[in-house]
């Protein structure tokens, strides 16, 4: 398998922040982009084919995992955070 | 426990908002939050309709007491309370085979958070029962030889009950006092060491004023001494490195529930090489080495297993930005109010536990106006009496400032709003509260308050 391109890495990343941004809970909400955000910031200078794979295939695996959640989270969701209303409604 | 009656009379007295989750049966606390300060800068849409306005729920700022759950680990648990519901114990078939691979595969995820090996690690239903195992059982396995134990006097109630009641067995304890730091005095530990000293209990990182205790050095102390040590590292797992064999620990508390993993479960590392004996508590089909008999709960132990795992990734991004945002929070609140001290000392210190007393402010009256913000004073295992803690007495705080205490919890997902609006919250009420305080007129006023008499009798 050919290693994953700058198109199919800059794919994942913006699909992991659309499904994150969809997460009920504020707390988790926030996390996810930031974390998503800054980890692939700081792997943008990895040159390794084989660990820019296997980062993919972790990251791919993470968005699995973020899908599920964020339906489950929907299925359960409550009240808002009392600093949601002051804020942008997707932080 | 004013505070909890208070709550409950409020909770019967506002009616539930209706709207489009009518259908939905009723969870969590459905509380009106109406902010009644008149300089408010909460914006007009929530205030403008009384009867109907958005009920939203306070922040959370008390990670000590407990942690949400990671969705990282409630990933890993699902399936097994779902599908692979098997008793990890039942060796006859594929579902018992399954839950037992799976209860394996966490005891090594946990193993590799403190540099254990995962036969050294017995899971049981939580730090309390952890340090239950660990202290009685090394004290009652070698009470023929050995019966003296030594711990300090801020650690958590399950640690000094047990050592309570080991005293009523005819055990003697010392409680090893702490220094204003909350850190305590290394020559104090060697001197309290007796030729019949079979255990030394210090935790690792204090859940009420995030002070880190010198585990390595008290490890260095207790091997050359022959001495069991154990530590409570509820707080500290996950959050700082710690590897049992670089710091000589014998004995180690895990709690599941402050690591973004599920409530009820915990594993306790006791030490194979060389081998520490430990008499079991709870007596059965001889599970987990038969040191803890009783159904491993498998779901449960994979979200523990879960947890340690994503905590060895996460834990220097999360070290990084718990610091810097309680860095933020503490300057900006010490920038803005007088009289604010710090419990605890400022360098041996977990960034994310942030104790502050507010002087001439009562805390029980600061909690309860920061209704929007959950917060907590001292530990929550001892919020129901109305004593001030007795960690912050240990450390030698004065009465007044040891009732004026509010600890302050940053965890993994708090965010830099949820940390300002805190901010903000608590310095508009302390100066409002002061404001009201008879006290702070006569402290503005010049006065001592030491050298009032109070009493005429």
């Amino acid at each position: 398998m050919a290693a994953s391109s700058r198109a199919q890495v800059l794919d994942l990343y913006r699909a992991m922040l659309r499904e994150s941004k969809r997460f009920s809970a504020y707390n988790y909400r926030t996390y996810a982009v930031r974390r998503i955000r800054d980890a692939f910031r700081e792997n943008k200078n990895v040159k390794d084919p084989v660990e820019i794979q296997t980062l993919m295939n972790k990251a791919k695996r993470d968005l699995e995992i973020i899908r599920r959640q964020v339906h489950i989270g929907q299925l359960y969701s409550t009240d808002k955070l009392i600093i949601e209303n002051r804020d942008m409604p997707r932080t | 426990m004013l505070l909890r009656a208070a709550w409950r009379r409020a909770a019967v007295a506002v009616t539930v908002a209706t709207g489009p989750k009518a259908a939905a049966p009723t969870r969590g606390l459905r509380l009106r939050v109406r902010d009644r300060a008149p300089q408010s800068a909460v914006p007009a849409d929530t205030a403008a309709a009384p009867e109907a306005g958005p009920v939203l729920r306070p922040l959370y700022m008390d990670v000590q007491a407990t942690t949400p759950l990671d969705p990282r680990v409630l990933d890993a648990m699902l399936p097994y309370l779902v599908n692979y519901y098997g008793n990890p114990h039942s060796r006859t078939h594929a579902y018992g085979w399954e839950s037992e691979a799976a209860m394996e595969r966490a005891r090594q995820q946990v193993a590799s958070l403190i540099g254990a090996d995962p036969r050294e690690i017995i899971f049981t239903s939580g730090a309390t029962e952890s340090n239950n195992i660990a202290i009685k059982g090394v004290a009652r396995f070698y009470r023929s030889r050995k019966k003296h134990l030594i711990t300090t006097q801020t650690e958590h109630k399950c640690v000094l009950d047990s050592c309570r009641s080991l005293e009523a067995e005819g055990f003697r304890v010392t409680y090893l006092p702490v220094q204003k730091s909350g850190i305590i005095d290394l020559k104090e530990l060697e001197a309290a060491i007796q030729p019949d000293t079979s255990l030394v209990s210090v935790m690792t990182v204090n859940n009420e004023i995030g002070v880190k205790q010198p585990i390595a050095e008290i490890g260095r102390i207790c091997s050359s001494r022959k001495v069991y040590f154990h530590t409570d590292a509820a707080q500290a797992v996950g959050k700082i490195p710690l590897d049992v064999n670089d710091m000589k620990i014998d004995l180690m508390s895990i709690s599941g529930h402050k690591i973004y993993g599920p409530k009820g479960v915990g594993a306790v590392y006791i030490r194979r090489r060389p081998r520490v004996r430990v008499e079991a508590l709870q007596s059965g089909g001889g599970q987990e080495r038969g040191m803890r008999s009783g159904t491993v709960p498998t779901p449960l132990v994979v979200g523990l297993g879960a947890a340690c795992e994503v905590a060895q990734q996460e834990m220097e991004y999360d070290h990084k930005r718990i610091s810097k945002l309680a860095e933020r929070l503490i300057q900006n609140i010490m920038k803005r109010l007088p009289d604010v001290v710090m419990n605890g000392d400022p360098e041996h210190h977990y960034p994310g536990c942030i104790n502050l007393s507010f002087a001439y402010v009562e805390g029980e009256s600061l909690l309860m106006a920061l209704k929007d913000v959950a917060l907590s004073s001292g530990s929550a295992c001892t919020s129901a009496s109305l004593e001030p803690s007795y960690v912050l007495r240990a450390i030698g705080t004065d009465e007044d400032l040891a009732h004026s205490s509010i600890r302050f919890g940053i965890g993994r997902f708090t965010t830099e709003e949820e940390v300002d609006y805190t901010v903000e919250k608590c310095i508009q009420h302390v100066k409002r509260l002061r404001e009201m305080s008879p006290l702070w007129e006569m402290v503005q006023d010049g006065i001592d308050l030491k050298s009032i008499q109070w009493t005429q009798h």
